[in-house]
């Protein structure tokens, strides 16, 4: 059964880190479609976590066509998740991992690379506005 | 939420001008809010703040000095039987007689409270492997605490509220606490209002949040409702507070630049934008601490509640 985790240093809201979770394994293949999700109860229990926040998490999900409810049965992973075919998904990859290397060799560290990848982003984000 | 109806179509609770004054000293003032059934509130302050007697007030435990408060759409009239049967609370201290076995204390609750339900009572002992025989004071902290919260919800209260009910526990008898808690609230959709200190052991657990300061509510509302509505800038040093789109909450200078946790207006912020802005989303922590750290006198208005609420438009209130 998956099991969910809960970073509270993090920041992100907990329903956002348990859909996170879901989107993140099955790219990598940790879940599959038919997969049940634990139950809200079992979650609440697990993590000591509001109910309302597992609730929402797992509307969210369903809006995202990645999960479903079968009433008396539970939560299932109905969809798969490929924002990207595999080929592109291992190019974007190959590229990211050149770029980091020469991130490495320039002497950046972990924080720096981190940085300049949030002010890109947050650039790209307001050529597009 | 999935705890709609429960008990009606009544708000948990709701407070209109609500003021309890200690002699001299208002001890909180000027209270407004309303809570939907289903909801787990965390209520935030220092000590002194007001929470106490926020708590005491919605249990019925203390009179109102002016202002209105409503359970589930009843006037609650301070020790009246009716009051006290509608709200399980659990004490800072987890007052129990020391000397008493955990079957007494529950005979003493069934005793007192006719809607006890003895069977939920003992079922959540067994869960946790509490002898019934065992005396109170042969039980650690944390079993103490359990014992105090199967005895709040035994009660089948449509409300139960919590002061700082893990604040003298170690950290696994607080998540064990904490497990139980939202364990029931999934269960029975029992409207839960926990005061604690802790900020950041409350976020996984509310949904709902209230920040008091010195006897004044800072801010009350759903807390993604609250979180969207503020924004975390980081901006060149000279730009002054009158200039960002929305109300600066805290301030952080440095040389260079300055962070400001802004309520945003979001109208504001689309066309004041400036490219040399960072603008983030804030943590509920961050949100909680900027508030705490407010002058108790700032200006207050309650943005996610008008939100919330068709009606007239929140006013911006200057005290």
């Amino acid at each position: 059964m998956f099991r969910f985790r809960l970073d509270s240093a993090s920041g992100v809201p907990p329903y956002l880190q348990l859909v996170h979770q879901v989107r993140q394994s099955l790219l990598l293949g940790y879940l599959r479609e038919g997969d049940r999700l634990p139950t809200v109860k079992d979650v609440v229990s697990d993590l000591a976590i509001n109910p309302n926040t597992v609730v929402k998490a797992y509307r969210q999900l369903e809006h995202e066509g990645l999960a479903g409810g079968k009433p008396g049965q539970g939560t299932f992973i109905t969809g798969t998740l490929s924002p990207a075919t595999p080929d592109t998904h291992h190019a974007l990859r190959a590229s990211l991992e050149r770029w980091l290397r020469d991130a490495d060799a320039a002497g950046l560290n972990d924080d720096e690379v981190t940085a300049l990848i949030a002010v890109a982003r947050n650039d790209m984000r307001k050529e597009k506005v | 939420m999935i705890h709609d109806d429960v008990v009606g179509n009544a708000p948990a609770l709701r407070t209109a001008g609500l003021g309890r004054r200690y002699g001299h000293v208002w001890g909180l003032r000027d209270c407004t809010l309303t809570v939907p059934a289903g909801a787990v509130v965390g209520l935030v302050g220092p000590n002194g703040a007001g929470k106490t007697t926020l708590l005491q007030m919605i249990i019925g435990l203390l009179q109102p000095t002016e202002g209105q408060l409503e359970v589930f759409g009843e006037t609650t009239r301070a020790n009246s039987a009716k009051a006290l049967a509608r709200v399980g609370y659990v004490a800072q201290d987890h007052p129990l007689y020391r000397d008493f076995t955990v079957a007494d204390m529950f005979h003493l609750g069934r005793a007192m409270n006719p809607s006890w339900d003895q069977g939920v009572a003992t079922a959540r002992m067994d869960a946790l492997g509490i002898p019934l025989k065992r005396k109170i004071k042969g039980l650690s902290g944390g079993q103490q605490a359990q014992v105090s919260l199967a005895m709040a919800l035994a009660k089948r209260a449509p409300l139960l509220a919590l002061d700082e009910p893990v604040s003298s526990l170690d950290p696994i008898a607080r998540l064990d606490f904490m497990r139980e808690l939202m364990a029931a609230a999934a269960d029975t959709g029992v409207t839960v209002i926990v005061a604690s200190h802790v900020v950041s052991e409350l976020e996984r657990l509310c949904d709902w949040l209230i920040v008091l300061t010195g006897g004044r509510m800072q801010l009350a509302g759903p807390v993604d409702d609250l979180l969207a509505a503020h924004r975390l800038l980081t901006v060149p040093r000279a730009t002054r507070d009158a200039e960002l789109p929305g109300l600066a909450i805290h301030r952080a200078d440095s040389d260079r630049h300055s962070t400001v946790l802004v309520r945003i207006d979001p109208a504001r912020l689309a066309a004041q934008e400036r490219r040399e802005w960072g603008v983030e989303p804030v943590g509920f922590e961050q949100l909680v601490l900027a508030y705490l750290q407010r002058p108790s006198g700032a200006s207050t208005d309650n943005p996610a509640q008008a939100a919330a609420r068709p009606g007239p438009a929140t006013k911006e209130v200057t005290r």
